[in-house]
């Protein structure tokens, strides 16, 4: 078991996400920009930090960026939510510090199977 | 384990039909030209971004696809590609209503019109090849299903040096090593002559290498999918193991398939399971495509959101409440007189606690009018493009909350005004120049909050109501009587009167004479009333009045015989006692008394509901005066009774629709009281004056 912070701002994604990661036995925090995801950041550790790219107040890769920062989140596994269109946010990601990502549209299972790769 | 990812369906939907708001709101405020707004187009972006994430994760594939290509467009845009021309903005928000069109058709299960998709597709897709190159090749969405390279049986040799900085990303060459054993069997053989001293050691930094042999039938594909998160971080080499394996090498029988996520393959064959799945879900409310606006409202009436700020006070005053009650329970125990002051307290606290609850779960049905006034910006954009008109619309106050059904309601007649306004109101730019006022015209949409009543305005600065053509047809259609003086608001009333238009010709926009009526009886169907003011050459001003809430009613008791009917506080202007020689009978118009210098009809309610037993002499019993619609006329009734707040129960409901009845309500003693509907009465009765 372990605590994952999830960062969407489309509710249906976060709860999506937040229901599998659960019903998996996982703890999880969300957040809904990047902005708040730093501020639970700041509060609590995680074991892994999956986040959507595009949203508003605090994109994802600027979260990316200043989560590395933080001692804590220095070495956690970060996970971007992207589109297969988007290839250059993939590396803009990678770039930024995130470990890899997972392709929307995903199922339950194949977050759960990349969740379980990552945190071993 | 298998997750039912339907039951965030109806999110997806909520919020995807929330984006479209924002997207279009965005894109009407887009200038055609300008690409520095690169905020506005980041959020119409994002709003876009999301629902095509959302639609391709709950199996909608038709919205994914269409949004893929708005979002493509949006991206052009965005980076400076492509230029913000109103082509591509019309396209795009016409996009938007197609979208909608779909979303809504996805969620209740009828086809979508797949001409109006394909012909925008076609049209975003024309205005992305202005820019070839790059926007083609994205355009075609690429295949999901990657070409299987042929199994080979021996294995792979895999040649794995990371960089020194592979681990600061958070990834970890050992976890990549267990998911490659998930592939086949795997050896691995590491190198540590990058190792340094261990004073020069960074403990962050990787400086082993490795070399691993993996047998087994996994594809190349799949192998270089377990590397994928740190190409570039690392040197890789992946060739094939040769046939003739290295010795203790051998080939392993096939491993149960690969897990899934471990291999981006068979992508499409999902989606499609899923979207059956979906399908199969909604089977069972099948509804035939009907009118969609009204399945629309049928499903928003289902539900409602509510701020969490609300439902917290509702429990907070809950509890409160139960203090109340157990207060009260303690005293009852063992009750006697010396603690009579003790049982007015507890109930003076009750009194507010129920007060105060009631209020607040009204609060919990009232939505803010910003929910119906979203919608004009841009229907004034779109009619007025039609008309050849320069408008500007001002909104104030959208934060005001009204209750849900009166929301629900009152969208259709302002549609109405404003389009009114737009099309009658406002003149052409020319003609403003030529009056000398601005060319563009100003259209006010106001909602606020006075005593007890919502207040929604519809004000132009256009060229007024036109009194002259008013009070020619008026006395054309004998609404009015030639020779006799009529006050301005009396004149543009008529406006409200079925089949009356000054329209020279019928435009597809606002048409001839058909609405204002069903404007005003629409209002007065969710107890409100609509008043006009105009000035010629300066503008129209249309003021609605609303009432807060359509559950409850401030009311003023009046017995008439047996019975106790309800008046409306609002409506009541005074009560009074009249003398037998204020009174006249007036030849077809019934009993009229002097009220502050104006004659006002008498309605005797004992008539009207032929009450035994009641008051028949103007001078025992009192006036109410009463004002709906601007028109006024005293209600002769017994007597007062009090004042109190009494629940609507609907009529029509329980029994039938009886004109002149708003609804009834139980009494504190039992009795049942009918609800008076003020300007239901006067019409009714006919008593204009």
């Amino acid at each position: 078991m372990a605590t994952i912070l999830v960062v969407d701002d489309s509710a249906s994604m976060r709860q999506m996400v937040e229901f599998t990661l659960k019903e998996a036995g996982h703890q999880v925090m969300v957040a809904e920009d990047g902005q708040a995801a730093l501020n639970v950041a700041k509060g609590a550790s995680a074991n892994l930090v999956i986040t959507d790219v595009n949203m508003p107040n605090m994109d994802g890769i600027t979260l990316i960026r200043e989560l590395r920062t933080l001692p804590a989140y220095k070495f956690t596994p970060i996970l971007t939510l992207t589109t297969e269109s988007t290839t250059e946010k993939k590396m803009e990601g990678k770039d930024a510090g995130a470990t890899g990502w997972i392709v929307k549209p995903f199922n339950p299972e194949k977050l759960l199977a990349t969740v379980n790769k990552v945190l071993g | 384990m298998a997750i039912d990812i339907g039951q965030f369906v109806q999110t997806f939907f909520e919020e995807s039909f929330e984006g479209l708001d924002v997207m279009e709101a965005g894109l009407l405020a887009l200038e055609p030209g300008v690409t520095t707004d690169l905020e506005k187009i980041n959020t119409i972006f994002r709003a876009a971004h999301s629902i095509k994430g959302g639609g391709g994760t709950f199996g909608f594939k038709d919205v994914t696809d269409f949004t893929h290509l708005m979002e493509t467009l949006l991206d052009g845009m965005r980076e400076g590609r492509l230029s913000v021309t109103s082509e591509a903005v019309d396209a795009l928000l016409q996009s938007v209503d197609c979208l909608r069109e779909m979303l809504i058709a996805a969620r209740e299960n009828i086809p979508v019109e797949p001409e109006q998709v394909r012909a925008l597709r076609a049209r975003l897709s024309r205005l992305l090849n202005q820019q070839p190159a790059q926007n083609r090749a994205e355009n075609t969405p690429s295949p999901t299903v990657a070409p299987a390279s042929a199994p080979q049986a021996a294995g792979w040799r895999i040649q794995f040096r990371p960089h020194p900085q592979l681990m600061h990303s958070g990834n970890d060459p050992v976890r990549m090593f267990r998911e490659l054993t998930e592939l086949g069997k795997l050896t691995v053989r590491a190198d540590a002559s990058r190792l340094p001293k261990l004073a020069d050691l960074r403990p962050e930094d990787s400086y082993l290498s490795w070399e691993l042999e993996l047998s087994g039938d996994a594809t190349r594909d799949a192998v270089a999918e377990v590397f994928a998160w740190v190409e570039g971080d690392c040197d890789l080499n992946i060739e094939p193991l040769a046939a003739e394996a290295a010795p203790g090498v051998r080939a392993e029988p096939a491993p149960p398939a690969a897990p899934p996520g471990a291999e981006a393959g068979p992508k499409t064959g999902e989606e499609g399971r899923q979207g059956e799945l979906l399908l199969e879900r909604r089977k069972g409310e099948d509804r035939r495509r009907g009118d969609r606006r009204v399945n629309v409202a049928a499903s928003d009436s289902a539900s409602i959101r509510v701020g969490i700020d609300k439902v917290d006070a509702v429990i907070n005053l809950v509890g409160e409440l139960v203090t109340t009650q157990s207060m009260l329970s303690a005293l009852g125990e063992d009750f006697d007189m010396s603690r009579l002051d003790k049982l007015h307290e507890a109930l003076d606290q009750l009194d507010r606690n129920t007060r105060d609850l009631q209020e607040h779960v009204m609060r919990i049905r009232m939505l803010p009018v910003s929910s119906v006034f979203s919608r004009f910006p841009r229907m004034v954009h779109d009619v007025s493009a039609k008309l050849g008109k320069q408008v500007e619309l001002q909104i104030n106050g959208e934060q005001t909350e009204l209750d849900k059904t009166v929301i629900e309601k009152i969208g259709d007649p302002l549609v109405h005004l404003i389009r009114n306004s737009l099309d009658h109101g406002l003149e052409p730019p020319d003609e403003r120049a030529r009056a000398g006022k601005p060319e563009t015209g100003v259209i006010r949409l106001d909602a606020y909050h006075k005593s007890g009543s919502i207040f929604i305005e519809v004000g132009d600065d256009g060229r007024g109501l036109n009194r002259e053509a008013l009070l020619r047809k008026g006395l054309q259609e004998g609404l009015l009587r030639p020779g006799e003086e009529y006050s301005d608001e009396q004149i543009y009333d008529l406006i409200f009167h079925p089949g009356l238009s000054t329209a020279k010709q019928v435009s597809d926009v606002s048409g001839r004479g058909v609405g204002m009526d069903v404007v005003r009886s629409n209002i007065q169907d969710v107890g409100g009333s609509i008043q006009i003011a105009s000035h010629p050459g300066q503008g129209t001003r249309i003021t609605i009045s609303l009432p807060l809430t359509l559950a409850i009613l401030d009311g003023q008791l009046v017995s008439v015989g047996e019975d106790c009917y309800i008046i409306p506080l609002l409506s009541i202007i005074e009560s009074v006692q009249v003398r037998a020689d204020a009174v006249n009978r007036v030849a077809g118009k019934g009993e009229v008394f002097r009220f502050r210098g104006q004659p006002l009809p008498i309605l005797r309610l004992y008539e009207l509901f032929d009450t035994e037993g009641a008051v028949s002499d103007l001078e025992q019993g009192l006036l109410v005066v009463v004002e709906a619609d601007g028109r006024q006329v005293g209600l002769f009734v017994d007597d007062l009774e009090g004042q109190q707040q009494v629940s609507i129960k609907s009529l029509e409901k329980n029994f039938r629709q009886v004109s002149g009845v708003a609804g009834a309500t139980i009494l504190g003693d039992g009795r049942v009281g009918l609800i008076l509907d003020i300007s239901g009465l006067i019409r009714v009765n006919n008593v204009a004056l």
